[in-house]
């Protein structure tokens, strides 16, 4: 052997920068930043803030951001009471109600999500007699995320369900406690904290499909942000740009990042508390 | 409670059979629990005596067979399983406090939607017994910061504040370091000669001969053997009995 083992380690790592430096040389000397800037990050919409100039910032975040954070709610608050019920129906002794619930989940979970968002959308307005839900057809739209969202959450809860030891529903049972309120006052709350990580991944998933509603069609202020953005690029100041679309990115990153930080940090915890 | 029932016995028990799958694992068990009296149930693992024990308060569903509580004929559909349940006390090896309440919840969460009790008597009731196993002071302390000692005594606590006829105890101390045994034990005898009903499945024959009114010899799914703790485990009369006994002793 000619070189040291420690001696091979440094050069291959050497190797490894250099071609790195390469590529990015490369990338960089090639690309034509000017119309990148023009296209991609036009100052008119990124603004700057130095001048106090907010550029298209306010729009997207005050209409697009809002909405969007208002849908993912809507849809995670209505999925999970719906998820709840569902995982219910599943651990249920009633054979008809597990499964109901089992074909529920397997039917939703077998759909593409934006499918489901139009059949709503289109469909809800059709069947019930002109009656929509509140929001009109963004609402229906929304229906579509929740009962996609339930699908998935009530196999979660169900996971989180049965996590919970045995001995806890002994426990409360031989204190007298019925079915019920073993479930109610034992068992969901222990199952709750096990889902705290997935379920706060369902709400970025949900954050990340709202843009789905953009098939939809919306009335101005119902836009929430991807749709919002791609009308920025028909007519805005940065008309004629992805720039919107660019902002629109660094804004869904602002809110899923921080959330799946957090849910690794929790499951970090929960794995040491074990 | 009418006279009637308070003349029978806290538990009776009439040819019990119960099996999970092909695996039978009580063949026919009669015996009789007094008011007042103390029965320790030993035997080898896998006998049957948890399976007995949780039939008591049908965690199990027995197969056939008669027990009643109090009376009462548990396995009839028409009875208040709840209600039943309420005054017989159980004690699980796992302790099996709620996690996410703290000790003084652990102690009322039943009394106030079972019992219906008022949360100022709940507390009233839960502290009385915290200070009853030793633990006063200790109401805001969830059950992972204690020893398996303080929370088998947190257990026992919890089945007392529903004021129980009767208590069932499930090898309370087989989860326990061998140093903690003797709190939960001394809590065990105090209610015991206090009078209450209690039905111990234990491996400490200690215990057994020092406060047991009566020993169950279990083996097989059958009682092999029973009688006056003293006698029993000086002077066991069947094989089965003098060879585990020979083994544990
Ligand atoms: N829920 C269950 N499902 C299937 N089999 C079971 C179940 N509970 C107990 N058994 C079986 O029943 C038999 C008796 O179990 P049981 O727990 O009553 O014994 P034990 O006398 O309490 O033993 P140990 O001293 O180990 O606690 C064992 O063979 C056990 O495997
Ligand atoms: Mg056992």
């Amino acid at each position: 052997m000619a070189l040291k083992r420690s001696t091979r380690r440094t050069l291959s790592r050497a190797v490894l920068y250099a071609v790195l430096l390469g590529v990015l040389l490369l990338v960089g000397l090639s690309a034509d930043w000017a119309t990148i800037r023009a296209n991609f990050f036009a100052p008119a919409g990124i603004g700057n803030p130095f001048t106090g100039d907010w550029g298209t910032w306010p729009d997207l975040i005050t209409v697009g951001v809002k909405n969007s954070l208002i849908y993912t709610a809507v849809a995670f608050g209505a999925g999970l009471v719906l998820g709840v019920v569902l995982a219910l129906m599943r651990l249920s002794p009633v054979a008809a109600y597990r499964w109901i619930a089992t074909a529920y989940i397997e039917f939703f979970r077998g759909l593409p999500v934006l499918l489901v968002v139009l059949v709503m959308a289109f469909g809800i307005p059709i069947a019930f007699n002109g009656w929509t839900p509140p929001g009109g057809t963004v609402g229906a739209g929304v229906v579509g995320l929740i009962l996609v969202a339930a699908a998935y959450m009530a196999e979660t809860i169900r996971a989180g369900i049965q996590a919970v030891p045995k001995g806890q529903t002994e426990a409360a049972r031989s204190l007298g406690m019925s079915a019920g309120r073993t479930t109610v006052t034992v068992v969901l709350p222990q199952a709750f904290r096990i889902v705290i990580p997935p379920l706060t991944n369902e709400f970025v998933l949900l954050i990340k499909d709202t843009a789905l509603l953009f098939v939809i069609g919306f009335a101005a202020s119902q836009r929430e942000l991807t749709t919002i953005a791609r009308d920025f690029m028909a007519s805005s100041a940065t008309a004629g740009t992805a720039t919107s679309l660019i902002q629109a990115s660094i804004l869904y990153l602002l809110i899923t990042l921080p959330l799946t930080r957090l849910v690794s940090w929790l499951e970090h915890k929960q794995q040491k508390a074990r | 409670m009418t006279t009637s029932a308070q003349a029978a016995p806290a538990i009776q028990i009439r040819d019990l059979h119960k099996s999970f799958g092909s695996n039978k694992v009580l063949k026919g068990i009669d015996f009789h629990v007094d008011n007042g009296e103390v029965v320790c149930v030993i035997g080898p693992s896998g006998s049957g005596k948890s399976t007995l024990l949780r039939c008591v308060n049908r965690l199990e569903e027995p197969d056939s067979g008669q027990i009643l509580v109090e009376g009462v004929d548990i396995i009839d559909p028409e009875t208040d399983l709840d209600a039943v349940r309420s005054r017989i006390g159980m004690v699980f090896q796992q302790f099996n406090l709620f996690p996410h309440m703290n000790v003084l919840r652990n102690l009322t969460v039943a009394q106030q939607k079972v019992k219906g009790r008022s949360k100022k008597e709940a507390v009233e009731v839960a502290r009385a017994n915290l200070e009853k196993v030793g633990l006063s002071g200790r109401e805001n302390v969830y059950p992972a910061h204690l020893s398996g000692g303080q929370q088998q005594r947190v257990a026992i606590a919890r089945a007392l504040s529903m004021d129980p006829d009767m208590m069932l105890f499930d090898e309370p101390t087989s989860a326990l370091d061998p140093e903690l045994v003797g709190d939960v034990l001394e809590v065990m005898k105090t209610l015991a000669g206090e009078g209450m009903t209690m039905m111990v499945v234990t491996h400490e024959m200690g215990f057994a001969r020092e406060v047991g009114d009566k020993l169950v010899f279990m083996d097989g799914g059958v009682i092999v053997e029973e009688g006056d703790p003293r006698e029993v485990l000086a002077n066991p009369q069947q094989e089965r009995t003098q060879a585990f006994l020979s083994k544990v002793l």
